[in-house]
């Protein structure tokens, strides 16, 4: 009995299964394959075999009632069979394509290979939008195909038209030296600046990166000189640090555009700073430019300007070809002067410096957990900085309360680990201070604020590590007697706290169903251009020329840039007083958009929190408290932030 | 011209390639010679329990008859003889032996099994063109299956599925028990063994033993079968092995190694005393030993030359004598003397002897003794505009840079933008005045590099109106109005996967998906030809030096080599295993070199259509080749990251350049062969310095005659230098009679 027949007989009717378990199997094969020579190898076999639930499925959907269970279980057989050896076909025309990411119309030739109709309907460029679904114990990947208003798609706005196919030239070499222009990739890769910067002395193995090259290109000795002299006696070369004339003007373009007025000269000059992959050789003069500016600025109480160089850093940290630990120590003390320093502004009393604060001590937290290492001990020295500073105001009474808020938001940024040891004693004695300045003579305004701020800081601090820390039940009394003065404030918090967690709990549990994989919107550009061209990337000349990328980058390109997520959560939760219905929706989308893009960690609670914001509005319980404005705060890029709060 | 499209074969492609079964088919013969006592008293001595000796008589003179096609006294003889425990496979053979005309062509002068096999194997590739599609293992079905099931029969005698194991491990034991030196050879045998167990597992139906055999023992095997070893895994039940191609390669091509002669008696004594049967018909059955005498071959060296699909090359594969000198350049009278020698340089002559060379042109008139005659395969004559082309040509040269380790060339990057990825093949002409393109889109797009710009031939109305004999009639033919950077050619209906410039600029040829090669125009920018041959996905197609021959390769396994006037193919070379990835001319356009999936290259003779090389080494699909310009070297790239170099005369390995991380498509020598710059899909140029790597390698007699060439480890020091590219995968190298590299890519953001 040939089940292949039959096989190839429900492939039309299988597409959506098909194409999936396709796109799994190659996506672990390939993904296999590409370490294949290096690694201590195990052949990982092909024994995946589609569920026979599927088959049922399949053939419900085809009018077959009742399948066998025997013949469930050959056909998915079967089928897993020449899924595969089609898959391993396809990869073939990967290969003669020159491209490393099968798409469908490979899938499409391979099944012409063996004389099966192609499956129509999936030229999607970049993914298949599958959505899976549960219920009744099966389980579904199905195709979610949506009802499209015509008018809708003839009132939107053509798309671009991708750009033609054209033909660039540069040098990438030049008598053995690579020039660099920003053609060429940047001279050192971020794994090389951290090499350096750890390991200095770490010879540079021969043929490594441009290793060859420079030596050919200062006409050094030939190849027995690099193979002997390498191990050795290998300097670090003195550079001299000589920018060219375009990045020099790159240079004061991006500074100006920074501390400038325009925001959004800004918002693409930090994008910029963000994304481009050849600063490395700029970093050196960012770094003093910030350094610089914020002791300037501090001095001069100039908080907007302080804002903006916090922005820059904040940028370059994102920058995923950058490295910054050489810069360290003149970004670490720029930083903990923005979060510590007694004054920030002319008018501690309407400023929100406070913000600036919160978002510099997150700057900080965010390099101790990228940078701090067992030989620098970032870490610990920041919060033996903290705690120090800490221990004075303590001690002191007459210390500002910004300075003492901005202990404790550095210290509680750098987790609860932190807290727990560091703050939760201080409480009490925190709690009297607050006390006495609440309760007792009006001293002055500022305090006053201040004092405010440190107890909610607190609070939202605290609450959360108490709430994981400390056993049920919580009694008012007990906390009282615990933490003094902010005793039953932080109760209530906990509870709160407490709460927000089961129902989150719960809410991952059930809302399996609604958003698990990303679901696009259906646009015109898709349909509208369709062949070859159909991926429309907005920023289609990426060739990535410093000096244009302020006036012609468009404002948000498609690149997998968490930043782009960061800004959508941002715009959700700054809208989240009663339009939000709409707005969740839209964001949901727009989220669920990028998630394939941003590292599954930031998504996955990105869409917990959408889900419970959304929950929440749903049901008409807006509640500003909750954790979606933490989140927000949290993952938000700081340009939206901070202009929020000015 | 233009209206010749029709499919078909003529005569005398057919005598070539009867040719050539007889040729690779008679290795086998003789190589089994010995196999058949010795495989019929194993049989009798092993059988499990009861029948005994008896039955495996019958059981033979059962297969016997089969075999000739008399079913009817099979029935009977079976019937007599209650023969159940055959019925299983039996039937099956049977009823596709008698089905459909498959066995009788094949069976009807071969009585030996082995020669049988041998002659399906050869044919297979070979046969169809002559009826209708060109390819044994077309999903169709009814066309494969008498092939695969005479195939298969060999598996239909069997032993107990659970001593399998058992087999398996008492050779591996003995193999890890024997002297260091003849372990490594001896390991040899554990891969192709292994497949066949498990084939023979899966055929009779032993699913489960199968499974297990598999997960117990595909760990032991070497990292570069891999590929193949996924491919098996997913093959399970005996229905999978229909129209299987990678099955159909192990079963029809038989495993070849090379094994010294101690190790081999080593192997034999064991066996035979062991009486282990099993592994012995395997042996004799699907493997070919090539015995050597002398030493043992080190781990390295073995490592060095396995990894293809069907083992290494016989030795005596590689014996027959290529040409590979380059052939003399046509005198041509040059304003200018010295320019003439240039000229000598430029053609591959090593550049050290310019210096010498005063005295004008006393190396042209010497025949190189490797040459091939003058007039070996016929040759297109020179037309003026080719002469012009060729001084031309010369004066470059005389302005080339002369490259080395101090002094590495410049590269020019040509980035595709805009290309969605669609970017598949990309080609240059000689003199690097244009660059064409082929896309996924089927588009096939020209540019000019020059600031001259592309123009087209004037309409024939017009033409008529064109005064002929004024001077500048060359001039006056072209379109003003049709003048552009860029030109797009349409007509193929599926990627463009190779794409080759004709060396007088006048036509380029472009292999598709869709099964066709087209020959287009760069004077009017139509499609003169299209060639149908190859009904599957053309991958590669290059013209001659010398053009009008050119050879192009496909899924379909066979290379053919056609000339643009005709429609048909003039030869068409069959041997690959799998299918044929790159294909490219001698310079001296005698051979053709193609590089398979099956992961060796092999050298195929212009003249008689013979294979003269097979070489092993590589361990994935090979991807980019590359002769030295002096002909007497080949380099080769594939998917494992790892360049080849060859020595094309004694067909030897001399070189292994590692540094890739990626596949490599592109290969090219520099215009005097002192640097071969490789590209890559990890984004960089890499430069290698092969005036040292041939230098190193030391040839003697002893490695000459038994090609155990010992590799130094010595990629880094012959590396010049790396160049990243922006995410730009190079897909196409170039050197300019100037010595400047040009590179291309589309630049992926």
């Amino acid at each position: 009995m040939s089940y292949r027949s039959l096989a190839f007989e429900l492939f039309p009717f299988l597409p959506p299964l098909f194409v999936s378990e396709e796109q799994r199997l190659l996506h672990v094969r390939y993904e296999h394959y590409t370490s294949t020579m290096a690694e201590e190898r195990r052949p990982k076999q092909c024994t995946v075999v589609l569920p026979t639930e599927s088959m049922k499925a399949m053939a419900e959907s085809i009018g077959v009632g009742q399948l066998q269970e025997e013949s469930c279980a050959a056909l998915s057989e079967e089928v897993s069979y020449r899924i595969k050896e089609i898959a391993q076909d396809a990869l073939k025309f990967m290969h003669h394509g020159k491209r490393c990411k099968l798409t469908t119309s490979d899938i499409d030739y391979a099944l012409k290979l063996k004389n099966v109709e192609p499956l129509y309907g999936f030229q999607s460029q970049e993914f298949i939008p599958f959505r899976f679904a549960s219920g009744g114990g099966r389980e579904l990947h199905f195709y979610e195909e949506k009802e499209v208003d015509l008018s809708d798609i003839i009132n939107t706005p053509l798309p671009r038209v991708p750009l033609d196919v054209s033909l660039k030239a540069h040098w990438l070499s030049i008598e053995g030296v690579q020039p660099a222009i920003p053609e060429n990739p940047p001279p050192a890769p971020k794994e090389q600046q951290k090499t350096e910067s750890t390991e200095p002395l770490k010879a540079v193995k021969p043929g490594q990166e441009e290793e060859g090259s420079t030596q050919k290109g200062q006409g050094a000795t030939s190849a027995e000189a690099k193979g002997k002299k390498d191990g050795l006696m290998r300097m670090k070369p003195r550079s001299t640090h000589e920018l060219s004339v375009e990045q020099q003007l790159y240079y004061k373009e991006i500074t100006e555009a920074c501390v400038g007025s325009c925001e959004a000269k800004r918002a693409e000059a930090l994008q910029s700073i963000a994304t481009d992959p050849g600063l490395y050789q700029m970093l050196p003069r960012f770094s003093t430019f910030i350094s610089e500016g914020v002791r300037v600025n501090v001095v001069q109480n100039n908080l907007a300007l302080l804002i903006y160089l916090m922005r820059m850093v904040k940028a370059l940290m994102d920058n995923p070809t950058l490295y910054l630990e050489k810069y360290l120590h003149e970004l670490i003390p720029a930083v903990v002067t923005c979060i510590v320093s007694k004054q920030l502004c002319l008018r501690p009393d309407v400023d929100n410096h406070w913000a600036l604060r919160d978002f510099a001590a997150r700057l900080m937290a965010q390099s101790c957990k990228t940078f701090s290492t067992t030989t620098n001990n970032i870490q610990s020295r920041i919060t033996k900085t903290f705690t120090k500073v800490y221990n004075n105001c303590w001690l002191d009474d007459k210390t500002q309360w910004t300075t003492r808020y901005g202990c404790i938001a550095g210290l509680s940024e750098l987790g609860p680990d932190v807290i727990k040891t560091l703050i939760l004693p201080r409480l009490t004695v925190e709690g009297a201070r607050i006390k006495a300045v609440s309760d007792g003579p009006v001293v002055s305004n500022i305090d006053k604020i201040g004092a405010d701020h440190v107890q909610n800081l607190l609070l939202k601090h605290c609450a959360s590590v108490i709430a994981k820390a400390c056993p049920l039940p919580d009694n008012v009394e007990q906390y009282r007697a615990d933490y003094g003065y902010l005793g039953p404030m932080l109760c209530s918090h906990v509870v709160k706290a407490r709460a927000q967690a089961a129902l989150q709990a719960q809410q991952v549990n059930r809302t399996t169903l609604t958003i698990t994989q990303p679901r696009p919107t259906l646009t015109v550009s898709q349909s509208g251009i369709g062949g070859s061209g159909g991926s429309r990337t907005p920023s289609i000349i990426k060739v990535p020329s410093s000096l244009t990328l302020m006036s012609t980058r468009p404002g948000t390109p498609t690149q997998p840039s968490p930043p782009a997520t960061k800004y959508i959560v941002m715009a959700t939760s700054s809208g989240s007083s009663s339009t939000q219905q709409v707005l969740w929706t839209a964001s949901i989308r727009k989220i669920s958009r990028t998630l394939k893009l941003s590292s599954s960690a930031v998504a996955n609670s990105a869409v917990d929190m959408m889900k419970l914001a959304l929950m929440r509005t749903a049901t008409g319980k807006g509640d500003p408290e909750l954790p979606l404005d933490k989140f927000s705060i949290r993952n938000c890029s700081p340009n939206k932030c901070l202009t929020e709060f000015k | 011209m233009a209206a010749v499209q029709d499919g078909q074969l003529n005569l005398e492609v057919e005598k070539d390639i009867k040719t050539e079964i007889t040729n690779d088919g008679s290795g086998n013969i003789n190589a089994n010679s010995s196999s058949p006592g010795s495989t019929s008293s194993g049989g009798k001595s092993k059988s499990p329990a009861g029948s005994g000796e008896d039955q495996q008589t019958l059981l033979a003179v059962l297969q016997f008859l089969k075999r000739n096609k008399l079913t009817e006294s099979v029935d009977i003889l079976r019937r007599e003889a209650g023969l159940s425990a055959d019925a299983d496979d039996s039937p099956v053979s049977e009823s596709a032996g008698a089905g459909s005309g498959g066995v009788p062509s094949v069976g009807a002068d071969g009585g030996d099994a082995n020669s049988l096999l041998s002659r399906v194997s050869i044919a297979t590739p070979v046969a169809p063109p002559a009826t209708a599609p060109p390819k044994v293992v077309a999903a169709s079905g009814g066309e494969d299956q008498p092939d695969v099931n005479v195939v298969l029969s060999a598996y239909s005698q069997q032993g107990d599925p659970v001593l399998y194991p058992l087999y398996y491990n008492g050779l591996k034991k003995f193999i890890e028990s024997v002297l260091d030196c003849h372990r490594a050879e001896l390991s040899q045998v554990f891969y192709p063994l292994f497949v066949h167990m498990y084939l023979e597992l899966v055929y009779n139906n032993h699913e489960n033993e199968a499974k297990q055999f598999f997960e117990k023992f595909s760990g032991d095997q070497e990292c570069y079968y891999e590929e193949d070893l996924r491919i098996l895994s997913s093959m399970s039940k005996k229905e999978h092995m229909k129209g299987n191609e990678t099955m159909l390669d192990f079963r029809t091509s038989k495993f070849v190694l090379r094994i010294s002669r101690d190790s081999y008696q080593l192997l034999k004594r064991h066996l035979q005393e062991r009486q282990n049967n099993q592994i012995w018909n395997i042996i004799q059955e699907h493997l070919y030993i090539d015995i050597f005498d002398g030493m043992p071959r080190s781990k390295s060296q073995i490592d060095a030359m396995s990894g293809s699909l069907a083992g290494e090359g016989k030795r005596d594969a590689n014996k027959a004598k290529v040409f590979y000198g380059l052939l003399k350049e046509p005198e041509i009278e040059v304003p200018l003397d010295d320019e003439d020698e240039e000229a000598e340089n430029e053609e591959g002559k090593p550049k050290k002897k310019k210096p010498k060379k005063d005295s004008m042109g006393s190396k042209s008139k010497k025949q190189d003794p490797n040459a091939p005659q003058q007039t070996r395969i016929p040759l297109p004559e020179l037309k003026d505009s080719d002469k012009l082309d060729k001084i031309m040509n010369m004066k470059e040269a005389t302005k080339k840079i002369r490259l080395g380790p101090d002094n590495l060339p410049s590269i020019c990057f040509y980035s595709f933008l805009n290309a969605y990825q669609g970017l598949t093949a990309v080609d240059f002409t000689d003199d690097s005045s244009l660059i064409a393109g082929g896309f996924a889109d089927s588009t096939v797009r020209v540019w000019s590099v020059t600031p001259k710009k592309l123009r087209r031939v004037k309409s024939a109305a017009d033409l008529s109106n064109i005064d002929k004999e004024s001077d500048d009639v060359l001039e006056r033919i072209m379109d003003e109005k049709t003048a552009s950077e860029s030109k797009i050619l349409y007509g193929h209906s599926g990627p463009v996967y190779g794409i080759s410039f004709s060396p007088d600029r006048n036509y380029l040829l472009s292999s598709s998906e869709d099964g066709t090669v087209r020959l287009w125009s760069l004077q009017t920018f139509t499609c003169l030809v299209g060639y149908k041959g190859h009904n599957y996905p053309v991958w590669d197609t290059q013209f001659s030096p010398y053009g009008y021959y050119f050879i192009s390769g496909g899924h379909d396994r066979v290379a053919r080599l056609w000339a643009t006037d005709h429609y048909q193919p003039l030869r068409m070379f069959a041997g690959h295993l799998a299918d044929i990835t790159c294909t490219l001319f001698h310079p001296n356009s005698n051979y053709v070199a193609t590089g398979s999936a099956d992961r060796t290259i092999r050298l195929w003779d212009v003249l008689t259509g013979n294979c003269v090389r097979i070489l092993t080494g590589h361990k994935g699909p090979i991807h980019s080749l590359a002769f030295s310009p002096n002909g007497k070297f080949m380099a080769s790239g594939a998917t494992d990251g790892r360049v080849l170099l060859w020595d094309v005369g004694h067909g030897l390995m001399v070189g292994e350049l590692k540094g890739h991380t990626d596949t490599i498509y592109a290969l090219k020598f520099s215009r005097d062969g002192e640097i071969l710059a490789s590209g890559s899909m990890d984004n960089t140029v890499k430069l290698w310095d092969t005036l040292k790597a041939f230098d190193d390698v030391e040839l003697d007699d002893f490695t000459a005659a038994t090609g155990h060439i010992h590799l130094p480890e010595n990629s880094q020091e012959l590396l010049l230098g790396t160049y990243m590219t922006k995410s730009t995968p190079v897909i196409h190298l170039h050197f300019t009679r100037r010595n400047l590299l040009l590179a291309a890519g589309a630049y992926n953001p």
